[in-house]
This record gives structure tokens, sequence and C-alpha cells, in this order.
């Protein structure tokens, strides 16, 4: 079975793909038991699935474990725990920005990318830069307060 | 942490319990609950006290992402007089945990909170009588010893004005996990040697199953094909494997075409041979009256079919074995789910056991149970574990759906502009008992219940108004298309939507102010306190409707809607702000007022967060959602197709809750569901003098000048 070198959350792995054009989310879900990422449409259109890739967030339902090998992958289970929140994981928190949280996944990525870019946002740019990610609970007011949270640490 | 300093630190102290990990959280269950009583007269069927203090609590009620969790928690840490990071929740477990109802119509707090919260009570009177002190370790009382007590519906309750952790906004404990890729979800579950599970759904709804080309998958490692008469799913041990297999093989299927599609839906359903007719509210004699009553009017108002539209598909585990079936699901009623698979699968209940694990949110009844079905037959087939997600396609497609919904009003003003008559007409499915099919039991060939239900839909479609005549007729239909499931605020939604436009129009007619014309038909004092703050936190100016003003191309106005949920639940008034592009016609909304009384406030932070996202989620409804399908199959199966509310539509929110702390606590998933439609049609009409009627809201532009 082929084999695909990736470094996920800072250390470098070694899983095998039947399929080179096995979506990254599936191997990291199942062959790294990393959760943090989630399935939500496989067409790139809600964000569940969004990981960093060398910094810049990417959706990981349409991206290959080929195209990933020699990038730096981080999923959400690199930058935090519930013991040590990341800042925009803390401000997810205090701000209590989930209801069932499923897409809170996306949404912390996605604005980990965003403030990078963007470190000191107005909440418009923040509603444009999270524009692509979907929240069915519609918790969106929460994360556009957390993300101005973040911004300001 | 000694109980007095909990109490003098109050909720900061709670907020960094949240932070350092050491949070109530849900706990898998434990081998040893399994033989602990369930029955909901027992209260150690709800509550477990440990030798160390702390508590577990033990509910059918499940928390899908509403904080529940949180809430009941503070009402049993209330009357246990415990700090609530003692304290643990066991959801939705049929083996160990006491079936006192499902999920659903807002009853988590005001049903199963309180039913926990007697519980409690009746413990704490036997702690009391074993000679408990303030702040000392109540489970040394007990020495891990159970109560042996019935449930005492007379058990003193705390004075709500003693309360110290029943109405403080504490964090909820599974958002850290959630925040940190930490959360368990069904979708995140597996057992050892578990396969991944794909159902291959037909191109049309009832197509039979001519033939299938095994070797069109060989290629695939591991995939195998499952088929039980017009079943079709395949397994493998990879997921992807497994997903690829289901789009990879070659099905011929019959093709059919019992739909009568989306175009004209209301029409095909104003149409449709009635069942029977039920008069609802019968007061005075409207069609008597209408025509003597100063200004006439009449309208029609449309609901499109509504998908839950869950963000994650829907997906469960499923284990059969000879010693027993195990089924891990997001389901909102294990409970009834094992009842109803009992007899589907023919599986004894006390070998079937149901186990809730979190979910994507699911708003009423969404695929999961479905997706059970599907994992138990996969299960069965191939002797081992199965894990079945539905695909993006499958959850647009085949969760069963909020039924169409169409209402007729005519009403009269009298001399005084007040209302004289009242008449609204509304098409609804029809209830059937029983439980609702599930797609795969019904394709396996598998003999099961065709119940249909989707919620109590016919509440709140006479106006809160005070009304001379008033008439409520209900023409209940055998059927509508697609397989109605309850959804957010099911019925409530339209007829609101139906009723406080009509009353907007009332007000517009008369050329009376929107606000002035509610209160002057409202003596209710808190109904008047709702809309009053609502009104003033939007800065609210009386006029009457509409009032054409344009900036540019740009048109602005404000609309209100009120409602009491259910005629006899929570009060909500909402007042939104809108702007129109009246080149585009495509409408903004730019603010929201939203004024909330739900009686006693368990956590004001949690109720805060489901208000925000039912009104959101709402506006999305309101705006783009409609269920489209042609006459074999569903055609809106993406986000492309079924948009929802997107993060720059989101507009500015402002949310007030009032506090009945003498009252009883009720439920806030859906309340404020009600009004949302009619306050944006209401805004609609003042910025731009067009009425809109039927959901999704669009207007036709350009705009005239």
């Amino acid at each position: 079975m082929p084999n695909f070198k990736l470094r996920v959350n800072g250390r470098a792995t070694t899983v095998e793909s039947w399929d080179p054009a096995q979506p990254l989310l599936y191997v990291l879900r199942n062959s790294l038991g990393l959760h943090g990422p989630k399935f939500g449409c496989g067409l790139g259109q809600c964000g569940a699935c969004t990981v960093l890739i060398d910094g810049k967030a990417t959706r990981s339902c349409i991206t290959s474990v080929k195209q990933a090998q020699g990038h730096a992958i981080t999923t959400i289970e690199g930058l935090g725990s519930p013991e040590k929140p990341d800042p925009v994981q803390a401000a997810f928190i205090a701000e209590q920005a989930a209801q069932c949280g499923y897409c809170t996944n996306g949404m912390i990525m996605t604005a980990k990318s965003f403030l990078r870019q963007t470190p000191h946002p107005t909440a418009a740019q923040v509603k444009q830069g999270l524009g692509r990610n979907l929240c069915r609970c519609a918790t969106y007011t929460r994360i556009l307060a957390a993300v101005l949270r973040a911004a300001k640490v | 942490m000694k109980r007095r300093d909990f109490l003098r630190t109050g909720s900061a102290i709670i907020v960094s319990f949240a932070f350092d990990g050491a949070f109530s959280r849900t706990m898998p269950a434990q081998t040893s609950d399994l033989g602990k009583p369930v029955d909901p007269r027992e209260v150690d069927s709800f509550l477990a006290i440990h030798p160390d203090g702390s508590v577990t609590i033990y509910t059918s009620k499940v928390d899908v992402g509403t904080g529940l969790r949180i809430a009941i928690s503070q009402m049993v840490a209330e009357e246990l007089e415990i700090p609530v990071a003692r304290v643990t929740v066991i959801e939705g477990d049929t083996a160990i945990t006491p079936n006192h109802g499902g999920t659903g119509g807002s009853t988590g707090i005001p049903q199963g909170g309180v039913e926990l919260r007697r519980a409690a009570a009746t413990a704490r009177q036997a702690l009391l009588k074993l000679g408990a002190q303030p702040g000392a370790n109540i489970g040394a009382l007990l020495g891990g010893k159970r109560l042996n007590l019935k449930v005492d519906p007379n058990a003193p309750l705390k004075d709500p004005k003693t309360y110290t952790i029943v109405g403080k906004p504490i964090l909820r404990p599974d958002v850290p996990d959630k925040c940190t890729g930490r959360n368990v979800y069904v979708q995140d579950h597996s057992l050892p040697g578990m396969l991944h599970g794909r159902v291959i759904h037909p191109p049309s709804i009832g197509a039979k199953l001519m033939a299938v080309d095994e070797s069109s998958i060989q290629k695939i490692p591991g995939a195998r094909v499952v088929r039980i008469q017009n079943f079709l799913g395949v397994v493998a041990p990879d997921e992807w494997a497994a997903l690829r297999a289901s789009k990879e093989l070659k099905v011929t299927w019959t093709d059919e075409q019992g739909l009568p599609g989306s175009e004209n839906l209301d029409r095909h359903v104003r149409e449709s041979a009635p069942d029977r007719d039920e008069t609802i509210v019968n007061k005075g004699d409207p069609a008597a009256a209408l025509p003597s009553t100063a200004k006439q009017l009449s309208a029609l108002y449309v609901w499109p079919i509504q998908s839950h539209a869950s963000l994650g598909p829907s997906c469960a585990v499923a284990d059969v074995r000879a010693e027993g079936t195990t089924i891990w699901s997001a389901t909102q009623g294990p409970h009834g789910m094992r009842a109803n698979f009992s007899r589907i699968f023919g599986i004894p209940e006390d070998k079937l056991r149901v186990i809730f694990l979190d979910g994507s949110g699911s708003y009423g009844g969404n695929g999961n149970d479905d997706a059970a079905a599907d994992a138990l037959l996969l299960s069965r087939a191939v002797g081992k574990p199965v894990r079945v997600q539905w695909a993006r396609e499958d959850e647009h497609a085949w969760d069963p759906k909020g039924p169409p919904q169409v209402l007729e009003i005519r009403g009269g003003l009298d001399n005084d502009n007040r209302i004289a008559a009242w008449e609204t007409h509304m098409w609804l499915p029809m209830n059937i008992q029983g439980n609702r099919p599930l797609v795969s039991v019904d394709a396996a060939g598998i003999m099961q219940p065709h119940g249909q239900g989707a919620g109590l839909m016919s509440q709140n479609g006479d106006p809160p108004y005070a009304a001379t005549n008033v008439r409520v007729v209900v023409h209940y239909l055998k059927g509508t298309p697609l397989r109605p499931s309850n959804l957010r605020a099911p019925g409530k939604v339209a007829n609101v939507f139906a009723v406080e436009s009509f009353t907007d129009e009332l007000a517009a007619a008369a050329g009376i102010d929107a606000v002035e014309f509610r209160l002057g038909g409202l003596t209710d004092p808190r109904a008047l306190d709702v809309i009053k703050r609502a009104a003033e936190m939007i800065g609210w100016e009386g006029r009457p409707s509409p009032n054409r003003r344009t900036n540019g191309n740009v048109l602005t106005g404000r609309g209100f809607a009120y409602a009491r949920y259910k005629q006899a639940e929570n009060y909500v008034a909402i007042a939104m702000e809108v702007a129109v592009d009246r080149t585009t016609g495509k409408i903004n909304v730019r603010r929201i007022a939203c004024v909330h009384d739900g009686g006693l406030i368990v956590n004001p932070d949690g109720l805060r967060n489901q208000i925000e996202g039912s009104i959101l989620q709402t506006l999305g409804r309101a705006l783009h959602e409609e269920v489209k399908f042609d006459k074999s199959h569903v055609t809106s199966v993406d986000w492309a197709s079924y948009p929802i509310l997107s993060f720059p539509e989101v507009p500015s929110l402002d949310v007030a809750l009032i506090d009945r702390p003498s009252l009883p606590p009720l439920g806030a998933g859906e309340a404020s569901t009600a009004p949302v439609a009619a306050a944006l049609a209401n805004a609609v009409f003042d910025a731009t003098g067009v009425r809109l009627r039927r959901v999704p809201l669009r207007l036709e532009a350009p705009l005239k000048a």
C-alpha cells in the first residue's frame, strides 16, 4: 500500500493509503485518530473539516493525502487542550461560542488563519473572513465576539 | 472547595472551574451502573450520591447543543446544596437512565429539569433526616448506599429567593472540549473490528432495485455489498473505501415519479382532499360578522418544506450480537428508538441498548433514527459493528422534513379599528398514530409502523389580541410530500408568520402604528412588557406603515412581531430593522431586538445562546430555505442549492431576558423562532410597501422608485 509522509501537529508520521486521492480528512480522523476535523459535506462548502496547511485554512475534505504530503498540517488538537487552550480557543470558550459544536473546529481553524493575515479586524472583516464557514445552530454572534476577543489578546 | 467559599464567590469561581478542566461533564457510563433502578418513580433512578459527595444525574433528556446539561446540573445542585462542579450527567442510555420522555418541544427544562429537581428535593429531605449539615459531605451520610425512596411530588423546594446556583451564567461543561477537538460525537465513536457503512439511496423515492453489478467495485479494498430487497448498502474496513464503493457501484433502479414537485406546492396542498376538518378555536361567528365590519382583508401565507439540514450528516454505530444489540446514536429519543427498533427488528427490549452520544445539532427529528436503522441492518448482515454516516446529499434529500404549511386568513376591523372578526384556515398533514417510518426498513421489506406526526402544529393560529369573533379551522390532509417531521417550533413558525403578518396588515389598513395596534389588543402585563421593551430597544418610532424612505437605492424600514408560544408559554417580542436594495431586491437585516420572558431563568447565558441561535437560524429559514424537488426526488441536496444563513448576513442582535423567579421555568429552544419571519416581512413592507406572504421571502427587483 502506498505510504505518505505527513507532518501533523509538529510530528512527522507516515500513513498508508490505498488511494492517493483519499481526502486528508479521513486519514486524520481514521488513521491518526484526530477527530477534531469533522465531515460536513465533502464538497468544500461548509468548512467543518478545516485544518491549517502551512498556516493557511484548508478544507481537508477536498485535499488529497497526496497533496498534503510534505506540508505542515495543524489540526485543532494541535492548537491547545481544554486545560491549556490556545488564545483563539480560549476566546471561544470565554464567549461560549458553540452550541452543538460541530462547526466549531472549522470556525476556530479559519479564525486562526484569518487573524494571522488580519490581526486587528473590524466586525465586518471577521464576518467576511469566516464567511464561507456555516453554523447551522447559527451561533454566529458569539463566534464573531470570540474572534474579536482573540484579536485583542 | 468548601461550600461556603463557593457560595460567597459565586459564578466567578465557577468560571475558573471550567478553565481548569475540573468541571462536570458527561461521563461514559460505568459498568457498575448496570442494574441500577430506572423506574421514573424512584429517586435512585435519577440520582446517585457518591461517597465523596459527588452526584451523578441520569436522564432520558439529551443535550443536543442546547445547554441542557449545565441547566439541569444547576437545578439539581441547587436543591442538594452542592457545588455544580460536583455534578456529572449521563444522558439517554436506555440501560441506566430512567425514561421520562424524549427531547423535544422545549421540554428539557420545564419537564425534565423540573422532574430532576423534584427527585433532588426528595433526596434533600431524606438527607436532612439523616442529619445533613450545610456544607458537609452529603455522600458520607449515605456511604454509597442508595436512597430507596419514591420521588415525592410534594417535597419542599428551595425558595427561589435563596438561589445561589440557579440563575447564574455558569459555563457549559462541553464547550472547552468542543473548542479543542476533544468532545466525542457519535461521528467519532469507533469499536474494535468496526466497519464503515454507506447506504445507497435510490435516485427516485420508492424506487425498486433491479440489478447490482458487484464487479464494479471489486478493485476497492474490502468493499462488500449488502442487499436486502430494495435496501442497498456497502461496508468496508476503510471509510473512504466505503464511500467510493457507494459512489462507484453500478446499480439499476426503477424510475418512480410519485411526487407533485415543489413548484406551486401550496396549490397542491390546498387542493389535496382533506381527511377531515377540525375547528379548534370557535368564538362568536366571524363569517357572519365579517361582511358588516368597517374594513375587511384576506390573505394567503405559504411556508415551504424545510430540512433540518444538520451540519454533520446523521450518523450511528450499531453492534448486533447474539447476546445483545447496542446502538450509539445522537437521536433525541433513545428510549423511543429502543421501543420502536425492538418491535421492528424483533429484538427484546432487554437485549437492545441505545446510548446517546453528542451529534450535530438536530433541531427536531432529523435523519439520526434512519442512520441508526441503516447501521443495525448492516451490522446484522455482516456480523460486525458498523458505523454509518450519511453523505451530504443523503441528509438534504432523505431527512424527514418540516412539512409545508398554507394559511388563509380573513379579518375585519370595526369603526374603532378593533378586530371584530378573524378566521384562519390552515392546511396540515394529519396525525397518524405510530412511529415515523424509517427509509431503510421500508426498503428492506420489514414491517413497521407508518405513523405521521410533526409536532403540535396547529397552535398559535389565532390572534393573541382582543377579537370579538374568532375561528380557526384545520384542514387535515392525508399527507403532504416527503416524510413530515418535527422541525424547530413545528407549525408555530408558520402560524405566527401568518398571524403576525396579518395583524400588521390590519394595522396598516387602519393607519395605526404596528406596536400601538398590538398594545391596544392586549391586557396581559407580561405581553405588554416584552412588546414595550423590544420597541424601546430598537428605538421604535411610532407611525403607520409603510413609510418609504429612499437613500439612493436603499430603502429602510422596521417591523415588529409578538407571540406567546403555544398561547400558553413564553412571551417573545421581536423588532427588526431592514435595508432593501431597490435595484437588486436584496434584503439586508441590519438590527434585531428581542425581549424574552420564559419564567424562571436557570442559566441566563445558556438561555441567551439558545435565543440568539434560534433567531438567526430562523432568519435563514425565512430568507433562504426551501426544499426543492421534482417528480422523483429532492433536488436541493447541498449548501449551494439549499442555502442557510451565512456569516456576512448576520445582523446586530440584542436580546433582553426577563426573569420571573417565582414562576416555573419554560423551555427556550423554540419560542423565539416563532415571531422572526413576520417581523422580517413586516419590516420589508414598512420599507418598500410590498407585502411578502411567501417564505422564503424574496422581493422582485427592481422595485419601483
